[in-house]
């Protein structure tokens, strides 16, 4: 009989279960993935000038003894809780204790490795220092979803972020940081390409909403002509960003030559004029499925008794309908803003301008740094956009309907 | 009065209603009953203009409904619906209020119909007023739909199926509710329904819909006691129909004056009894007479098998 044999290791199993139990098994792995980046990747690569290939440094290697063993002691303990804690906002707490001092060794790296008052040499983060600031932003982005936080909380921790990120930056903590190496050269560039980005972003957004809205509308009104109209958008959807962007120059182009008053009001085969109608013509299929989406899910009796109760159709559609579809159509409006302002960066390559200019300028000279300092504010953008506009749609949604 | 004049709505080749004329009395309910696809929700919403009419026309109190734009009409109409139709975005409150709103009352008006009509609904305006439809339950909120309805004083109150999702127990009380409200504000109701017992139940007078056509339309005992043809006798139950015009008359219309000193043992029936549940009652104690008694308790007649028999049959 086996039966003795099976007794006998089932309590092992349980033991090794139980052992594991207290382990959090994200936590491991983050911890795991943020240790290999401490202690096998470079924390940050020392050039001699912004294009020669670096020289990889560990942390200990760039940092004075006593702020290396601060680093390392407080990583030490955000491994610690990561591994063993379930109190969320004790993990959040770690984690953003782990960023700061991440964070303030690069900011101590690069003002050691830096001599004073010298233009030329570059200290950039290294693929260590990337992957730990990732594993950490993991375990905050976890505890925060831990925490399940109200709409107005999520929105407060992205404005202490914001305001804790401009502070430092405006303070001049991470000016011998190669990115703001780069920054204080193209300041100027910076504030145009933002100025640039937000508006194509914005302004591509604002157009679709124009349009897509009726359109939405008219397709939820004619179930006739409904399938068609969205196979349509479809379609355009599956063009590729850089292609329709190509596309879109030679008739533009034509238009400009052909009709003054199109040439005059700015519009030319290449810069904003295709980059805005590409955006625009991208962003129309989220709103108008949504559109139709939101006012399908509206009760039909609810529908039948506004106009029986002497509302006109218009009365129905922006007193009642409308104002019950307004979260997913706000859900679709979230996708396109983050869509678009993640492919405006594309279409730098056509001079429409943005952040892109500084991405495709940095792939072309082989400098990283530039690469970064158009990638991340489009990230940190995109971000934003997407919280601000969850938290919205949280707050509509949670209204009573 | 609403005069249906030659009512026809037709849908490509086929006819949804049938040239159908009836007049409907004031202060009276007047239930339209009918199969699913007999025409009669087509009928009810030919009268505020949900739907247009082919041909033919509705004239209330005179006035000829096709006067005036249909959301102006609809606004003097009140209208309720199966499942209520509330809007699930707006407190009892503001639902209450939307044709009062649309009519441009006063605020302070609006407050004081609105906690009115909540009263005589049996929802205390301070605990219901800023709940949300949800927080509701099915009965209050078929409540609230007929507040609604009648928030802007309106004549005339269309009902289409009120009572279809709500449970037995729950649409027998909407059912009295509805006769008290009716009573209370005097409104002329159209209520259209499938359900011949919820006809019976509630119309001073009932019409009888069959493929489009008004088939019968009088009072309820003359359904019984002279159907129109097979279908009318089939709908209100030929094999029961004595049972049938019992259940139409009170044991107040019947009760026999008091025979000397009044009765004080033996079953006592309420007024509003209907003879069915009476003579049921006395059937089942195998006794031969009651004593009907109103609210107070006081005697006020007598009922006995006999009387209720010869009730049973054709005058």
């Amino acid at each position: 009989m086996s039966s003795p044999g099976f007794l006998l290791r089932r309590p092992t199993s349980a033991q090794g279960t139980a052992a594991l139990a207290g382990v959090d098994r994200l936590g491991a792995l983050l911890t795991l993935v943020g240790a290999a980046g401490l202690l096998l990747l470079p924390f940050v690569t020392y050039k001699a000038n912004r294009i020669v290939p670096g020289d990889p440094r560990a942390l200990a290697q760039v940092l004075p003894v006593w702020a290396a063993l601060g680093c390392q002691a407080t990583l030490a303990a955000v491994a610690a809780v990561a591994l063993l804690a379930a109190n969320a906002p004790l993990r959040l707490g770690a984690a953003l204790a782990g960023i700061v001092a991440t964070a303030a060794a690069l900011a101590v790296a690069a003002n050691t490795l830096t001599p004073p008052h010298d233009l030329i040499v570059r200290v950039a983060p290294g693929a260590g220092f990337w992957l730990l600031l990732a594993a950490l932003g993991l375990i905050a982005t976890d505890a925060i979803t831990r925490m399940r936080p109200g709409p107005g909380v999520r929105v407060l921790l992205l404005v202490l972020f914001l305001v804790g990120a401009g502070a430092s930056l405006a303070h001049g903590t991470f000016d011998n940081v190669s990115i703001m190496r780069e920054y204080a050269v193209n300041a100027s560039a910076f504030a145009v390409a933002a100025r640039q980005h937000i508006l194509l972003s914005l302004g591509s957004l604002g157009a679709a909403v124009i349009v897509a809205l009726p359109l939405g509308i008219f397709c939820h009104r004619t179930p006739r002509l409904r399938p068609g109209i969205l196979s349509a958008l479809n379609i355009i959807q599956t063009v590729p960003s850089i292609a329709l962007f190509g596309i879109l120059m030679a008739p533009l182009g034509a238009l400009a030559a052909h009709v003054p008053l199109a040439a005059a009001l700015g519009i030319r085969g290449i810069g904003a004029a295709p980059a805005v109608l590409a955006l625009f013509l991208y962003s129309l299929l989220p709103i108008v499925a949504n559109t139709v989406t939101g006012l399908k899910r509206v009760s039909p009796a609810t529908v039948e008794a506004a106009l029986g109760m002497g509302m006109t159709r218009w009365q129905t559609l922006t007193g009642v309908e409308l104002v019950l579809a307004l979260p997913v159509i706000l859900t679709g409006i979230r996708i396109v803003l983050v869509q678009n302002i993640g492919l405006v960066t594309v279409a730098a390559l056509i001079g429409g301008g943005g952040f892109g200019t500084f991405v495709f300028g940095g792939i072309g000279q082989a400098a990283n740094d530039l690469v970064l300092l158009g990638a991340i504010p489009t990230v940190v953008l995109a971000y934003s956009a997407a919280v601000l506009l969850d938290a919205l749609i949280e707050l509509l949604d949670r209204a009573p309907r | 009065m609403i005069t249906i004049e030659s009512l026809t709505k037709r849908y490509g080749a086929t006819t949804a209603v049938d040239s159908v004329s009836m007049v409907i009395e004031s202060n009276s309910i007047t239930v339209i009953v009918g199969t699913s696809g007999s025409g009669k929700s087509t009928l009810l919403r030919m009268i505020n203009r949900l739907i247009e009419p082919t041909s033919g026309r509705v004239l209330i109190d005179g006035r000829d409904t096709e006067s005036e734009p249909g959301h102006q009409l609809r606004r003097r109409i009140g209208y309720v619906i199966q499942g209520h139709g509330l809007f699930p975005h707006r407190t009892v409150a503001e639902n209450i209020g939307t044709v009062p709103r649309l009519l441009k009352w006063e605020a302070q008006r609006i407050r004081a119909r609105t906690a009115r009509l909540l009263e005589a609904l049996q929802l205390d305006p301070a605990l219901y007023s800023d709940k949300y439809p949800h927080e509701l339950s099915g009965g209050q909120q078929q409540r609230v739909g007929v507040a609604r309805a009648l928030a802007a004083e309106p004549t005339v109150l269309l009902m289409d199926e009120p009572f279809g999702a709500l449970d037995p127990i729950i649409r027998e009380k909407a059912q009295d509710d509805l006769l008290d409200i009716q009573r209370k504000f005097g409104t002329t109701i159209v209520l259209v329904t499938h359900d011949i017992d919820e006809a019976f139940r509630l119309g001073d007078r009932v019409a009888v819909m069959s493929e489009g056509r008004l088939i019968q339309y009088d009072r309820p005992e003359v359904l019984v006691t002279r159907p129109a043809n097979e279908l009318v006798a089939r709908m209100t139950g030929s094999a029961e129909r004595a049972m049938r015009l019992l259940s139409l008359t009170t044991a107040g219309e019947a009760a026999l004056p008091l025979a000397g000193e009044a009765v004080t043992d033996g079953l006592l029936v309420p007024t509003s009894a209907s003879l069915r549940e009476v003579l049921s009652e006395l059937l089942w104690r195998g006794s031969e007479c009651a004593t009907v008694v109103d609210a107070d308790g006081t005697p006020r007649g007598r009922l006995t098998v006999a009387a209720i028999m010869a009730r049973g049959r054709p005058a």
